[in-house]
């Protein structure tokens, strides 16, 4: 037990200290929160929380999920800085935008 | 005092309220209604408890086709954990029709995920109809990642672009139209301009006389543009076929029926076989609907076209599952 959490520690103090993660939830048909500012490196990771598929696309096909269906996720590590819109191809009604600074 | 004389019966005309007219009002809510159009103009009959209808100028048709929508096999969730089961029903109910139809259109999201075995299962149900079938995808079964290969390489032979195709019938021009490609943030469903400029080419060859039906997933026109239920380019394809006696534009997508008329063109939305969704704004999202299992089959069904040769009129008759 004492070595698995040593493991762990070992494992968390070698990953770098700007990495984060942020999630967002995929609910009634939007992405909350909708509009979202991150660090440059942060993973983020959708998880679709409705009863229907949705999918993840950047309007400009920087990134793309597959058909997540209920309690599916899809993440993408952000690594350079700009504004990222995204849509869902199957409800395109459903915008979002992720912005990314240094 | 003569109180026949005050209130003189009529038997000749709609304003009779009596026992039979009462009865075909009341089969209205539960069986269903036969839209019969002549001239573009359209009239309503009511069908019996027994869905059957008893009006001969609605019957005399010389052939007709069923559509099936919506069959979404891979669904597992709340609304309806069974559809395969419900497109049985559905499939019987086309097998059980007195007279076998001409044809059947498949309106679109065959499939809910766009997974192989769900195509594979899809198929082999499908394969019992007694009529070939014709289809057209929606937007759940393009959801593979070629985005869309697999209903291609099933489907897509012999047609044009992302699958659309036209063929005649009995003289009715039949056109496949394909709107579940190339979605783009914010916007309602397209045909494309290379799709729109292969239609206006296939109806050089169609005379203004001839009874058009256009099948396609999502409504061409826009039901509700909230929830994304519409086409953005569909008025230039409706343009186009302004000048036609009789067009009948069917779709899927919605899960529910819903009708409009516009001069000559009737568009009619068909129940699916999966699950209902909410009527256009009805609920805060287009999500799927549960509804009390013993009434579920209440709100899945098809559709059956009767068309007469000589004055074209289309007949839609809706039914349910039940």
């Amino acid at each position: 037990m004492k070595k698995r959490l040593l493991a762990v520690a070992c494992l968390m103090l070698s990953m770098p200290v700007w990495a984060q993660e942020v999630k967002i939830d995929i609910k009634a048909f939007m992405f909350g929160p909708k509009d979202l500012n991150v660090a440059v490196g942060t993973k983020v990771t959708w998880v679709n929380d409705d009863q229907i598929p949705h999918t993840v696309a950047e309007t400009h096909k920087v990134f793309r999920s597959g058909a997540l269906d209920t309690n599916d996720s899809f993440s993408w590590v952000f690594n350079t800085p700009g504004e990222f819109e995204y849509f869902c191809a199957l409800h395109p009604q459903m915008i979002g935008k992720i912005v990314v600074s240094q | 005092m003569d109180i026949q004389s005050r209130h003189p019966i009529r038997t000749d005309g709609p304003l009779n309220p009596d026992r039979r007219t009462l009865l075909k009002c009341s089969a209205w809510a539960g069986a269903g209604v036969i839209w019969a159009l002549s001239g573009g103009i359209p009239r309503a009959f009511a069908l019996d408890a027994a869905g059957n209808v008893s009006d001969p100028k609605a019957l005399a048709s010389t052939f007709h086709f069923v559509q099936i929508s919506d069959s979404h096999i891979g669904f597992n969730k709340e609304a309806n954990p069974e559809p395969v089961k419900t497109l049985q029903v559905a499939i019987d109910k086309v097998i059980a029709l007195p007279k076998p139809p001409a044809l059947i259109l498949h309106t679109g999201d065959i499939t809910h995920l766009s997974k192989p075995e769900e195509f594979d299962t899809a198929a082999q149900l499908l394969k019992g109809l007694p009529s070939t079938v014709h289809y057209v995808p929606g937007e759940h079964d393009t959801l593979d990642e070629g985005g869309g290969t697999l209903y291609l390489e099933r489907y897509g032979k012999g047609t044009k672009g992302n699958g659309w195709y036209s063929f005649d019938d009995h003289g009715v021009h039949f056109i496949a139209l394909v709107n579940v490609f190339n979605f783009q943030a914010g916007r309602e469903a397209t045909l494309g301009a290379d799709q729109l400029a292969w239609l206006a080419d296939d109806l050089r060859a169609v005379t203004s006389s001839t009874p058009i039906v256009v099948f396609t997933h999502i409504p061409l026109w826009t039901v509700y543009q909230p929830w994304g239920w519409g086409t953005e380019d569909g008025d230039q394809a409706i343009a186009m076929l302004r000048k036609y006696g009789s067009v009948t534009v069917l779709n899927g997508h919605i899960h529910q029926v819903i009708q409009k008329v516009e001069g000559n063109i009737t568009f009619h939305t068909a129940r699916g076989t999966a699950y209902p969704q909410p009527a256009p704004g009805a609920a805060p999202t287009p999500g799927p609907m549960t509804v009390a299992a013993d009434q579920l089959r209440n709100y899945l069904g098809i559709t059956d076209v009767r068309a007469t040769q000589g004055d074209h009129p289309l007949a839609l008759i809706d039914s349910t599952l039940v």
